[in-house]
């Protein structure tokens, strides 16, 4: 009797979490799904429906293709370095040397830095004339002349990803060496008095400790770099020649400066659908990796 | 393991020292530009630090005659946070709670975290026209309520983490005392979960204070406009002087950035229970 | 309300100072960029809350770029502004989209006479008048005398080959590497330069109906563009500036030649933080020859009031106080007044007699981007073609063919 109570409970205890979720969420999303079937007009008339019309439109053209192919780029080289260089700063963060409660501190500042502060100062830094690498590169000697980063195709999108690498590789590394020190340390001397080698023991002993917060870490990065908006706006609104124009950019163009809600609702719907997809097929890899004793 | 190799401990530390200067260094410029006068950061080769401290744009911003629209951003940004933190951790602690005590409702929290993959713009223009509806675009509760879709599922997920190590018997204990479910929460739940709750306080407002592309859309004006909103504008309009860009960055960091080093142990944790912050 | 949210809610009407007296409360919007300064705004409405005691006015900063989004989202939010700037190329949009209230009635014959007729064109789209001009505005070409000077250069070039010819002088006297700066970012400055060169070679954007831009005049404008970077005359960072950086790079001494907005002038000539003041010239972009003489952009923008506003008449006040000859007259430095007299008054032409005659010039060959009520997405499909063309991603000639196909003209 116990139970029962406590479940009829329980849901009224969710109840509040699911009516918001619902009013903020659940109905725009149905509404997004509505209106992807629809000419509507942002502000004004229009409305009628049109089939797949917008879906037909958007998956046809060149914009889409374009902005798509520059946020796998994005999202792909972003995350990849986010966890490469994530899980070595957490395999030095787990060393012993002078200063390592300082470092591990210093490690939050990134991730702490608003996302636009962050997008903001690295545009200042990317500067071609009056530019703090510029400057550094010439001074150093590594360049000859001052160039411009943000400004060319070839540059633009690496310049992008390093500033979102700076920001959230932090939080990889924290996050691995959380894990880290999960790991007992007698199997690590174990497995070294058995004459494992170095790499060995990373692969047998230490990755497994590793591999589900990283899969975690894995999926969410994955779902923020797709969404990308904020960072690309402010640094470079989706220029040159719209190379990093992403995604999310050409929704906010599509529905926003151009007013077209329906064929931007049904963009944003392509974009959730192909998000979903991805965190899917990342949750199978997850659930092999965890099957198979990893 | 214990017997390191000179080189080794030199290269470890070496290591420390490149991915320290790494940290620093962007953060470092942006502190010395907030001080530095138009000619030093226009100057070739650039001034690294400036011939004399310029202060004037700490100045500009937050004196209430020349900083009002800077000022009215901070406000606003402190109200928003504030309020949708404080909605999210109302609907969160008992869905958390629930959620932890009858696994049978994971579902629902699952459905309610799968929310985290939908991209903004995909919610934006119904959004944008329920708001225009009832009269709360351009207003610091619209925005708010709008906000609770990423805070709400992101703090209940949390919670129900901080939640699942709490013994059963307490509350069980409790109600056989006779307490009611809000004596039950109020009295055991939350003083025990304490550490959490706190955890879920700051990264819901940190959250909060990140956001841009809703604070973009949703507001026009000093009534509502973000300080994030506040700094892409300065950022991309009248931009000969970096200082002042560097100065309003700095001011906007200096919450999120005190916070994350005070509360490390907890921010980590938090983190490492699977929290990412977005 | 407790006594605390009440303290806390006048302190922070307090901080935004708005008077408490007032009994109306007009929100405007305005733009951090070009033309008038923010300073010169505010002192602008602080003259006319002076003299409307009743009324208060809230501005609004946004950069340009994000101007016509703020005001197209502010639409769903009744009140947020109630006096907008609008840039020439709206107006079809907005009459579309019922953004402005149509003021053709308000405007007294004073208006009609005393305005220089090219300013009317700001807010005019079929038959109606949208709102009341306010800046009036073109692209000139601003040079460095005393670079000119060193580089053997006697006179400002009169036209495109002439300028060409000029910075190639001043590059092979190693004063500066980069001799020309453009705002040829990914923006709408872009497609103010590339009208600007359209005009001077006789270009049309628009022919019987369908996009025109990518043959004849069009396609010269843009191989200019292309082959002055290639020659190394062009800043090639100009492909991420706007008018700012431009501005930066020019007062700074790091450019011989910029082509800019009238509010360049005075602050590089006379701006506390340029290093280049005194030693500035202007003229009027320049022509090409046989075609024409002159060369320039109509880059104009009026005032208007929101349909959403609850106080349109006060907006409309707080707009012809804001386009009044007086008020045009004292903040002449960095815009120059929509008025015709005014370009006869001392007080106006004083100090900066070489701008006005360019401005005579210029502001009579103003050549418009085109009216269409998809400007939006024209300009934003010709802004990704001149940036491939300048980024050498594409010729000239197929990155504007591929601008017109998605142009959606």
């Amino acid at each position: 009797m116990f139970t029962e109570r406590l479940t009829l409970r329980a849901w009224g205890l969710m109840l509040p979490l699911v009516l918001v979720m619902l009013a903020v969420i659940g109905w725009p999303l149905a509404d997004t799904v509505r209106l992807s079937f629809t000419d509507a007009r942002l502000v004004g008339t229009g409305g009628g429906f049109v089939g797949f019309d917008n879906y037909a439109d958007m998956l046809g053209s060149r914009n889409f293709r374009k902005a798509l192919a520059a946020t796998l780029t994005f999202s792909i080289w972003s995350v990849a370095a986010e966890l490469c260089l994530g899980v070595l700063v957490g395999l030095l963060l787990n060393q012993r040397f002078y200063g390592r409660t300082l470092l591990r501190a210093l490690m939050i500042l990134p991730w702490a830095l608003p996302t636009v502060v962050n997008a903001t100062l690295w545009r200042l830094i990317y500067n071609p004339e009056y530019g703090a690498l510029n400057a550094a590169l010439t001074q150093l000697g590594l360049a000859d002349s001052y160039q411009s980063w943000l400004g060319l195709p070839g540059t633009a999108m690496t310049a992008l990803i390093v500033a979102d690498v700076w920001k959230n590789f932090p939080l990889v590394a924290l996050i691995a060496l959380a894990a880290l020190q999960a790991v007992p340390r007698d199997i690590q001397a174990a497995a070294t008095s058995d004459g494992a080698n170095a790499w060995q023991r990373f692969r047998h002993v230490t990755l497994p400790y590793l591999v589900g917060p990283l899969m975690v870490a894995l999926v969410l990065r994955t779902i923020e770099a797709f969404k990308v908006f904020d960072l690309i706006w402010i640094m470079t609104r989706g220029g040159p020649a719209n190379s990093t124009r992403s995604l999310s950019l050409l929704v906010y163009q599509e529905a926003f400066a151009f007013q077209r809600a329906g064929s931007g609702a049904s963009l944003a719907l392509i974009i959730t659908l192909i998000i979903t997809v991805l965190a899917v097929a990342y949750l199978a890899l997850m659930r092999r990796a965890a099957g198979q004793g990893g | 393991m214990e017997h390191r190799s000179l080189g080794f401990a030199i290269f470890v530390h070496l290591a420390a020292l490149i991915v320290a200067l790494a940290v620093l260094a962007p953060l470092a410029w942006l502190f010395v530009m907030s001080i530095s006068s138009p000619a030093d950061l226009s100057a070739k080769p650039l001034h690294w630090w400036p011939d004399t401290i310029d202060l004037s744009r700490y100045r500009q911003l937050l004196t209430p005659e020349t900083g009002a629209a800077f000022l009215a951003s901070l406000r606003n940004s402190i109200e928003v946070a504030g309020m949708a933190t404080l909605g999210a951790l109302i609907v969160g602690i008992p869905a958390g709670w629930a959620a932890s005590r009858n696994p049978g409702l994971g579902w629902t929290l699952g459905a309610v975290i799968a929310t985290y993959m939908l991209p903004p713009v995909a919610l934006s223009v119904p959004l944008y026209l329920i708001l225009a509806k009832l009269g709360l675009l351009n207003n610091v509760f619209g925005l708010a309520l709008v906000y609770l879709s990423i805070l709400a599922p992101f703090v209940t997920w949390l919670l129900k983490a901080g939640f699942d190590p709490i013994p059963r018997d307490l509350e069980q204990a409790a109600a056989i005392d006779g307490a009611n479910l809000w004596q039950l929460l109020r009295i055991v739940i939350v003083p025990l979960a304490m550490p959490v709750v706190a955890t879920a306080l700051i990264f819901a407002f940190l959250l909060a204070w990140d956001e841009f592309f809703y604070g973009l859309l949703f507001t026009s004006n000093q009534d509502a406009k973000t300080l994030s909103v506040a700094i892409a504008d300065l950022a991309g309009g009248r931009v000969s002087d970096y200082g002042l860009i560097a100065a309003a960055g700095v001011i906007a960091a200096l919450p999120p950035v005190a916070v994350g080093l005070l509360m490390q142990r907890a921010l980590i944790s938090g983190l490492t229970n699977g929290g990412v912050k977005g | 309300m407790k006594p605390t949210r009440i303290a806390a809610l006048m302190a922070a009407t307090a901080l935004t100072g708005t008077a408490a007296l007032a009994e109306t409360e007009l929100n405007a919007l305005f733009m951090a960029q070009a033309a008038y300064s923010e300073d010169d705004i505010r002192a602008m409405t602080a003259s006319f809350e002076e003299a409307n005691p009743d009324v208060s006015v809230t501005l609004e900063f946004v950069p340009y770029e994000g101007l016509h989004d703020k005001t197209v989202l502010s639409m769903g939010s009744g009140g947020a502004y109630d006096v907008v700037l609008f840039d020439v190329i709206w107006p079809a949009e907005y009459a579309g989209n019922d953004v402005l209230v149509d003021v053709t009635d308000k405007i007294t014959d004073e208006m009609k006479s005393g305005i220089l007729p090219g300013a009317w064109t700001t807010v005019d789209y079929d038959g109606k008048s949208y709102g009341m001009p306010w800046i009036l505005d073109t692209k000139y070409l601003f040079y460095n005398k005393e670079m000119l000077a060193e580089a053997g250069v006697d006179a400002p070039p009169a036209t495109w080959d002439e300028l060409r010819a000029a910075a190639q002088k001043v590059k092979d006297a190693g004063l500066v590497e980069y001799p020309i700066a453009m705002s040829w970012a990914q923006a709408e400055a872009a497609v103010c330069d590339y009208t600007t060169l359209l005009s001077a070679y006789g270009g049309d954007f628009i022919a019987d109906g369908k996009p025109a831009f990518q043959t004849g005049g069009g396609l010269q404008a843009l191989d200019y563009m292309t082959t002055s970077i290639t020659d190394g005359l062009t800043n090639p960072n100009s492909r991420e500036f706007l008018e700012e950086d431009v501005r930066a790079v020019f007062q700074n001494g790091d450019a011989a030649f910029a082509l800019n907005w009238t509010y360049m002038y005075n602050l590089a000539n006379a701006g506390e933080d340029s290093a280049v003041a005194g030693k500035v010239g202007v003229v009027a972009a320049p022509g090409v020859e046989g075609v024409s003489e002159h060369s320039a952009v109509n880059g104009s923008m009026g005032l208007g009031i929101t349909t959403t506003s609850q106080n349109p008449d006060a907006a409309w006040d707080y707009i012809v106080h804001m386009t009044s000859q007086p008020v045009q007259n004292e903040y002449a430095r960095l815009s120059l007044p929509i008025w015709e007299s005014s370009y006869s008054d001392p007080a106006v032409t004083e100090g900066q007699e070489e701008l006005i005659e360019a401005a005579g010039k210029g502001l009579a060959v103003m050549y418009p981007r085109p009216m269409t009520p998809n400007y939006q997405e024209m300009s934003m499909a010709l802004q990704q073609g001149i940036q491939e063309a300048l980024l050498g991603m594409a010729s000239p000639q197929d990155a504007l063919e591929g601008a017109a196909e998605n142009s959606g003209l």
